[in-house]
Formats: C-alpha cells, sequence, structure tokens
C-alpha cells in the first residue's frame, strides 16, 4: 500500500469539518509556517520538494513562486485553479468535496508564502453544490482563527473568496481564468507579460492548482526534502490519479509516483483490471489532451522497459511512442471500443471549447469535428485521413494559449497509432457502423507515421 | 418586470464585497447565475440589460459574457433541465444509450423541451464525473452512474417534485 499524503485522513467520519480535520493534524502546517518560517524559508521548502504543478502542465512550483514580481504597495494574488474541466479529470473535485480544508489550509500557508492577503478559489460553474462546501470550511477556518486579520497573531492577513464560473473549459488556462474572474470572457491572454507580474487586475499573481496547493500542506510539515525522497526522479511525491473508462474500479487514487502502470491498472488496490474481462486496447494517461497510446506502448516503453506512473516514463519516447503526466486523468478502453469515435468526441468537445479567438483552432477544431465525424459514419475518404493530419500540425504551435495544440494532440496519435482502424472505416462504411474494429494487431508496436 | 427581491439585492452587494473596490464587474458572472436563478432559468435580454444596470456596466458587457458561457441559457428551458455528457469517458460507458433512452421515454432530442414545458433536453461535454460515468446534471447536482432505471427514477421524482410545488 503506498503512502498517502493529501488522502490518508479521506475515510476519517466528518473530515470535511474543521473539528476532525483539525483533530488530525489540519492546520499544523498554518501554525509551522507563521510561528516558526519566514515566506522565503516557505517558498524554499517548496523548492526543494521538487513539487511540479498538478493542473496539468507540470512546472516546477517554487518556481513559479519565485518568478512573482513583488513592487511595493501593489497587493499579490494567490488564484486557486479548481476549473477542473480536462475530460478525464476529476481529482480536484474529489479533494474539495470531501477534504475541503486540505485546500483551505494550503492557501492559507501559500498566501504566507507569497504574500498575498487575498486569496480566489475559482472554482468551475457545474461544481454548483461545492461552492457552499468551501464557503463552510472558510467560515470554520476563520471561526478557529486560521483566516482574517493578524491570523496567530503573526500579523499575517489572509481572506478566501469563492468565485463560480458558468460553463468554460478554456477558463482553466491560466490567464483565460483571470480574465473571467474579472467579469469578462474567457479569452485567454498573450503573454508575455505572465500572470506572475501583470495578473489579476494587472497585480502580481500566482494561479496554482488545486492539488499543488494542497500538496503545499504535507511539504511545509514533513519538509521538502522528505517529499522529494517520495518518487523517481523529478517526479516527487504523491499524485492524485483519477481513473475511468472501462476499469474494474474507476475512482481517485492518490499513488507515489514509483509504480508501474500495468501495477496501476490491474492491481486490485487501484484500477482492479479491465471491466467484464475484457482486453486492454488503448489509454489516454493524462487527460484527454495528452496522446493516446495503444496497449503494447501504454505498458512497455519504446526501448522496452516497463512504463511508470511518473512524468518521465509516460513521456518517455516523445510523442512518437510516449505520452503524457498532464492532469493525471486516466481514460481507458477496452477491446470493443472505436478509436475513431472516441476521437470524434475529443474533437468535438475542443470545437465545443474552443474560445475563438485564433483562426487556427476556432476554425481547425471544427473541421476536424466534421471530418471525424464523416470517418465514423463510414462516409470518410481515405483522403480525408491525411487531411486531419494536416490540419491538426497547423493548428499546434499556432494559437495563444495551449487550447490549440490540446486539441491536436489527441487527434494526431489518433492517427499515429490508429491509423490502420481509420482505414479501415473508410475501406468498411456499412461493416464499421454495425461493428467496431477490435483490437486488431495493436499487441505489437505499430509503424509510426512521421 | 424583472428586478431582484430586497433579499437579493442584498446577496448581489455581498458578492461585489468579494472584490477590491471598482472592480466591482467581476461580480457579473455570480450575478448572471444569481439571475438566470431567479428570472425563470434563463438570460432574456430584459434579464440582461437588468444585470447591467445593477452593476452599472453597459449592456454589451453582459450580452458578451452570457454568451460565452455554456452554463447560461439564451432561451427558455422546460422546468427540468437534463444535461447530459457526452464526451468520451462517458461515451465510453453508455452515454449515447442514456440520450437514447431519454428521446423514447420523453420524446426530445438535445435542444428540445417536452410539450407540457417540463423537461429540456441539452448535451453537454465533460462535466468532471468521469469515474462515475454516465451522468447529467440535474439542476445543482449531478447523477451519476446512471441507467434506463434510474432516468426513470429522476423523470419520476421531478414530477412528483413539480405536482407538489404546483
Amino acid at each position: 500500500m503506498g503512502r498517502k499524503l493529501l488522502l490518508d485522513n479521506i475515510g476519517v467520519e466528518g473530515i470535511r469539518y474543521y473539528d476532525a480535520y483539525r483533530k488530525h493534524g489540519g492546520y499544523r502546517s498554518v501554525e509551522k509556517a507563521l510561528k516558526t518560517m519566514t515566506p522565503e524559508q516557505v517558498t524554499d521548502e517548496v523548492k526543494k520538494s521538487g513539487l511540479r504543478g498538478r493542473g496539468g502542465a507540470g512546472f516546477p512550483t517554487g518556481m513559479k513562486w519565485g518568478f512573482l514580481a513583488k513592487p511595493a504597495g501593489v497587493p499579490r494574488y494567490l488564484v486557486v485553479n479548481a476549473d477542473e474541466s480536462e475530460p478525464g479529470t476529476f481529482k480536484d473535485r474529489y479533494l474539495m468535496e470531501f477534504i475541503p480544508h486540505l485546500l483551505i489550509e494550503g492557501i492559507i500557508t501559500s498566501s504566507y508564502a507569497i504574500g498575498s492577503n487575498r486569496s480566489y478559489i475559482y472554482i468551475r460553474g457545474e461544481f454548483a453544490w461545492i461552492d457552499g462546501i468551501l464557503e463552510q470550511a472558510i467560515t470554520e477556518a476563520k471561526n478557529n482563527g486560521f483566516l482574517g486579520k493578524n491570523i496567530l497573531g503573526s500579523g499575517f492577513d489572509c481572506e478566501i473568496y469563492v468565485q463560480r464560473g458558468a460553463g468554460a473549459y478554456i477558463c482553466g488556462e491560466e490567464t483565460a481564468l483571470l480574465e473571467s474572474l474579472e467579469g469578462k470572457r474567457g479569452n485567454p491572454r498573450i503573454k508575455p507579460p505572465f500572470p506572475a507580474v501583470k495578473g489579476l487586475w494587472d497585480c502580481p499573481t500566482v494561479v496554482n492548482n488545486v492539488e499543488t496547493i494542497a500538496a503545499v500542506v504535507p511539504i511545509v510539515n514533513d519538509g521538502g526534502d522528505a517529499y522529494a525522497k517520495i518518487g523517481i526522479g523529478k517526479s516527487t511525491g504523491t499524485k492524485l490519479i483519477s481513473a475511468c473508462g472501462n476499469i474494474n474500479k474507476p475512482g481517485v487514487y492518490e499513488l507515489e509516483m514509483n509504480i508501474s502502470v500495468e501495477e496501476f491498472i490491474y492491481s486490485d488496490e487501484y484500477c482492479g483490471g479491465i471491466a467484464n474481462k475484457k482486453r486492454l486496447k488503448a489509454c489516454i494517461p493524462g487527460g484527454s489532451s495528452v496522446p493516446i497510446l495503444p496497449a503494447n506502448l501504454l505498458l512497455t516503453t519504446a526501448k522496452g522497459e516497463k512504463r511508470m506512473m511518473t512524468y518521465e516514463s509516460l513521456a518517455d519516447g516523445g510523442f512518437a511512442t510516449g505520452s503524457m503526466m498532464g492532469s493525471g486523468g486516466f481514460i481507458v478502453m477496452d477491446e470493443d471500443q472505436c478509436v475513431v469515435k472516441h476521437t470524434y468526441t475529443l474533437a468535438r468537445f475542443y470545437r465545443h471549447e474552443s474560445c475563438g479567438q485564433c483562426s487556427p483552432c476556432r476554425e481547425g477544431t471544427g473541421w476536424m469535428e466534421k471530418i471525424l465525424l464523416n470517418i465514423d459514419n463510414g462516409k470518410g475518404k481515405m483522403s480525408d485521413i491525411d487531411l486531419l493530419w494536416d490540419i491538426q500540425r497547423k493548428i499546434e504551435g499556432n494559437t495563444i494559449c495551449p487550447l490549440g495544440d490540446a486539441a491536436a494532440w489527441p487527434v494526431a496519435a489518433a492517427i499515429r497509432h490508429f491509423r490502420d482502424e481509420f482505414e479501415w472505416h473508410v475501406l468498411n462504411p456499412e461493416e464499421c457502423l454495425k461493428k467496431n474494429y477490435g483490437l486488431a494487431n495493436y499487441a505489437k508496436p505499430l509503424e509510426i507515421v512521421a | 418586470m424583472v428586478k431582484f427581491s430586497d433579499s437579493k439585492l442584498k446577496e448581489v452587494e455581498q458578492i461585489i464585497q468579494r472584490y477590491p473596490e471598482g472592480k466591482q464587474k467581476s461580480a457579473l458572472i455570480p450575478v448572471l447565475h444569481l439571475a438566470q436563478e431567479e428570472f425563470g432559468g434563463w438570460l432574456s435580454a430584459e434579464t440582461m440589460d437588468y444585470v447591467a444596470s445593477v452593476l452599472n456596466l453597459q449592456p454589451i458587457e453582459v450580452y458578451e459574457v452570457a454568451t460565452f458561457y455554456s452554463m447560461y441559457n439564451l432561451k427558455p428551458v422546460g422546468r427540468y433541465l437534463f444535461e447530459v455528457c457526452q464526451t468520451g469517458p462517458c461515451m465510453l460507458n453508455g452515454s449515447d444509450n442514456i440520450i437514447k433512452y431519454i428521446f423514447e421515454k420523453l420524446g426530445i432530442r438535445p435542444g428540445e423541451t417536452t410539450t407540457d414545458g417540463m423537461f429540456t433536453l441539452k448535451t453537454v461535454e465533460c462535466l468532471g464525473a468521469c469515474g462515475y460515468a454516465p451522468m447529467m446534471q440535474l439542476g445543482k447536482n449531478f447523477r451519476e452512474h446512471l441507467t434506463k432505471e434510474k432516468v426513470d427514477a429522476v423523470i419520476d421524482e421531478c414530477r412528483q417534485k413539480a405536482a407538489i410545488n404546483n
């Protein structure tokens, strides 16, 4: 059984509320930081921990904090990105719903480190029952002296507010999130300037994911070095993985980043194997944006090594034969699933969520959706497959924000690894409506399309 | 006429307090949620104009936001809105069958409302409940692990609630 740093007390009765949370060691990090550490020391521990942003990009958190501009007389803000919308990802929701004080505690400690007196949790609008849970946790923390003015007599003030979005995947992109928090459309900003210099209301701002901020709690409690000892290489600490699709035990798992993908899928401690005794066909290991991998490349890297649940191992081989840890949204597909149809639903998702600012993304996502729908319905042409490839290539890297890349990668990877399945749809326009392509030869590596 | 009650206006005031002085435009998204709840489950031009006046904004600032976010309904919807997720992970777990079943039961396709004005079906993109698929949003809550039986139960529940409230 792996160590748990975030969810160790998730089974404790009443852990959603202050009393039980406090009784089980809650708010120690605030006491430790405010009473015995300087803000710089807290930041140093986070740097030492090697913690990487848990929202998807995996950028080192301590370094991000280090970039924050600190002009005199200008307020700084900590904004928590709780706009969890990446298909396959539902870990932050779990954390906020069942152990909300962990997030509140992390915000207070992190705010102290970066010198923010006012923090906003931007939560996706559809989580309409969770804002109340967070508000209650905030009130409890305030009533117990952990929020408000002069916390624990340290002279540090901190307030936390919850803001609900209204349905827009793009607001998970940090500058779109800030626009939305300012009451505007969620159009990503051109960078630079980065939020660390010009963020919320043009003030220096740190935007961090829910899980990232929660991880600051064990880092401050036990020290950055202890955290860094968990995991492998630059994948330090524990990671929440939300597993879904055709598995026996979908759900949110906290794992030390030192187990293999195979163990994660087949062990009863985690996913419990493929549902209905079927075989594994493919998996998108890090949220819908990251490349899909066929079973063989998922379990073993192209070099023949066991693939591990770490940032580096999941990315091993680059996009040719690897994928990404991303947000930890682990989508598993069994032998009866259709890669073309699944890719179509993702293309439709990105078309729906494109903000429309950049032409390659606004137009390209719609074209990809239409072409994929045609192929899935047996109305595709062979040349459509190359056209899809061409379109995704022209979106990638040509947009203000990473949504363009996120829309291009799933299409590219599906063609790269499952081209024969696309071709089968084109060659068998009637059959493809009645049955699925199946597992075919994905047990063997396929030739890579350049 | 569209107008918040005094208690709702107080709520608006509290929302504005969350932001530094002069940044009350930030209240727009929460206040639009409030307006949609208060004024029939959708945002008419009249409602949007009213929100603009409450927050001291130009109407265009409200329109451009209301049309951007998918949770705001710009057309009237039924009393109960079934928002069924259809993105990849839900599709893998049979969301197509749920959408088809709702059509069989209620005779509505995505975007349509039953003639009695009771139910509207809307397909939505990923709501972050992929491990509990297939799912839909109903009001402020999620209904997860949907089956035909569960859909039946939800429909009955709505009808009963409506009967009590009438």
